[in-house]
């Protein structure tokens, strides 16, 4: 029957990552007040039978809907600003947002180079009328902020020329440091926010070699259970490996909101560092003007 | 006197076996002219004779006169990232040279020494500090060198006073090494600091150098305290090692040719001021009894440089 295709239609074109627009349009855009009335009637999945007689939109509902209808526009808004704005803003929300979005800030950190990370510095200047690392350090506190700060404040050498002798001596000490993580956790350690704060990648990629020479283990292994320290080994030498995971948690069947998000942040601020299946996986997710949008991106594949 | 002056004052010796250069005619034609000009004569010299300058001068001029020489011709950023890293080749606990370039310099000139150090040294100036500083001197200098300050103008008041307060609790708690302490030291912008300085004098009776006076002997808190000196008032702080630098027996010539070389286009009349304030002997004269020669004429001609 039409309309219980056209409430198939509609679940189909609400549901997921994005709303399928064009559905939308052809379906809705077409109804007259007495078809309307039968969609809200039958459609069980959003409206229910309020006591004072009329069809109510579920209120949870609602709300995530409003959700996907915001994907394609923000997705717009934050790829259309300049990339150092862009990375600004979003490290001035991370910081508001508390401790739960403290990944965003070690993402844009070490991901970045060291001269789109000084953009970004500048950028904030002007914006915000504070520098990032004051404001990172008057909001942040415990033993994140130590990291944090140092990290934004980084103006990493970006030449080639590593030193193998210091690289197995900081091994070392990272070894030491996460050996030793039920007594004293790596993060709190200075030493270690030192070396993953100041050397150079290609010094740290050495320094990740001689570490699992010495340990058997990768870095990133053994950080496992260290949150933020984990985020950042992995995003300064392997980001394809940190944005693959990002994107896979946001792309998946129960993902929540902050993962969702965080599929358009990735998509639009690191295309080039996503691996070669990621559009399969978006075909199958995304819907609409949003998919169309995401997919443009990676298509194009620049900043 | 134009570029071409200067390459010929060393084209002459180019004939001859034995270099000998005119000191008189390189402070003539030196300390008179601007960054701009002195890069362009160093371009030209490296054009005409394929060598830098700098390596030119190195092998023939004296000891203080070629460390000022050189350290006048390079350019700022250039200057301020070989000053920093011979402070960290050379660190102890008394050396302030790597807080007077992190608190002394704009964000924007801070930001330069770090782009040069890049350049010149195949490494970042953080890794130098992180590595060759220690303990609670580290947890001070790495954060200032790191820094890159907001420069505006704006002020939060009730900010001021929060931060006034964290820092009297921690100094009369002798937390000197504290982490907000620092953090307030290493992040806020200077205009920020100078509220918060203020507040601090207005409500709790002392200047904070005065409060941090608590162990004479204690190094770091000479260090806290020069911080502070460099970051709201650098001219009384630059006229203090200009005081102590000529009335050591002898002269430390390193911090007369540093302060000398690093300030003659930027604020040393005010220096000279300042010190003519405090030891009733203008600069000049003191400078001229303490050093002698080509040394002596070099500073004299910065002193008079007009920028």
């Amino acid at each position: 029957m039409a309309l219980l295709d056209d409430i198939e239609a509609l679940n189909k074109a609400f549901s997921g990552f994005g709303v399928d627009e064009t559905s939308i349009l052809s379906i809705l855009g077409n109804s007259n007040h007495e078809h309307k009335k039968s969609l809200r009637q039958g459609w069980s999945k959003l409206f229910c039978e309020d006591e004072y007689g009329f069809e109510r939109f579920d209120p949870s509902h609602v709300k995530n809907l409003k959700l996907e209808f915001k994907r394609f526009r923000d997705a717009v808004m934050l790829s259309v600003l300049h990339p150092w704005e862009r990375d600004a803003r979003l490290i001035e929300k991370a910081i508001k947002k508390g401790p739960k979005h403290y990944n965003i800030i070690v993402e844009i950190a070490c991901s970045r180079s060291s001269e789109e990370l000084l953009g970004a510095r500048k950028a904030y200047h002007s914006l915000f009328d504070q520098s990032m690392e004051e404001d990172i350090a008057a909001h942040v506190k415990g033993s994140e902020r130590k990291l944090l700060v140092a990290l934004v404040s980084a103006y990493r050498y970006e030449g080639p020329k590593v030193h193998d002798h210091v690289a197995k001596c900081e091994a070392e000490i990272l070894a030491t440091a996460v050996k030793n993580g039920d007594r004293k956790k790596p993060i709190e350690e200075e030493e270690v926010i030192m070396i993953l704060a100041t050397r150079s990648k290609p010094h740290l990629q050495e320094v990740y070699q001689h570490y699992h020479k010495i340990c058997g283990k990768s870095i990133t292994e053994d950080l496992e259970a260290h949150g933020i320290l984990k985020d950042t080994v992995e995003c300064l030498c392997t980001p394809e490996t940190y944005f693959t995971r990002v994107l896979d948690l946001g792309l998946s069947v129960d993902a929540d909101e902050e993962s969702k998000k965080a599929v358009t942040r990735v998509i639009v601020t690191r295309k080039e560092a996503l691996v070669k299946d990621v559009q399969n996986k978006i075909e199958g997710c995304l819907k609409g003007f949003y998919k169309d949008f995401m997919l443009g991106l990676i298509a194009r594949g620049e900043k | 006197m134009g570029v071409w002056t200067f390459t010929s004052v060393f084209s002459f010796d180019m004939k001859l076996s034995r270099w000998g250069t005119n000191e008189d005619l390189i402070i003539q034609i030196l300390a008179h002219r601007n960054a701009e000009q002195r890069k362009l004569i160093r371009q030209t010299y490296a054009e005409a004779y394929g060598e830098d300058l700098l390596k030119a001068l190195d092998k023939e001029l004296s000891n203080d006169f070629e460390r000022l020489i050189l350290l006048w011709t390079l350019e700022p950023a250039e200057r301020d990232a070989y000053l920093a890293n011979e402070a960290t080749k050379k660190w102890t606990s008394s050396n302030q040279v790597l807080m007077e370039i992190a608190c002394t310099r704009s964000a924007n000139q801070l930001l330069h020494a770090r782009q040069a150090y890049h350049a010149r040294f195949k490494k970042s100036l953080e890794e130098d500090v992180a590595h060759h500083t220690t303990g609670d001197f580290r947890k001070l200098l790495l954060p200032l060198v790191s820094s890159y300050r907001y420069e505006g103008d704006e002020v939060n008041l009730t900010l001021a006073k929060s931060e006034a307060k964290i820092l009297h609790e921690k100094i009369s708690g002798k937390a000197y090494n504290d982490e907000d302490l620092i953090r307030i030291l290493a992040t806020r912008s200077k205009a920020q600091i100078n509220a918060t300085l203020n507040h601090y004098k207005n409500e709790y009776g002392n200047d904070i150098n005065k409060d941090l006076k608590a162990d004479p002997k204690d190094e770091f808190l000479a260090l806290l305290r020069a911080t502070v000196k460099c970051l709201v008032r650098p001219e009384k702080y630059f006229e203090k090692v200009l005081r102590l630098a000529i009335n050591k027996r002898g002269t430390d010539e390193g911090a007369l040719t540093r302060v000398v070389a690093t300030r003659a286009e930027i604020d040393l009349k005010i220096i000279a001021e300042e010190y003519q304030k405090r030891s009733s002997v203008p600069l000049d004269h003191a400078i001229g009894k303490d050093t002698h020669g080509d040394y002596e004429k070099m500073l004299l001609a910065l002193l008079g440089h007009e920028a």
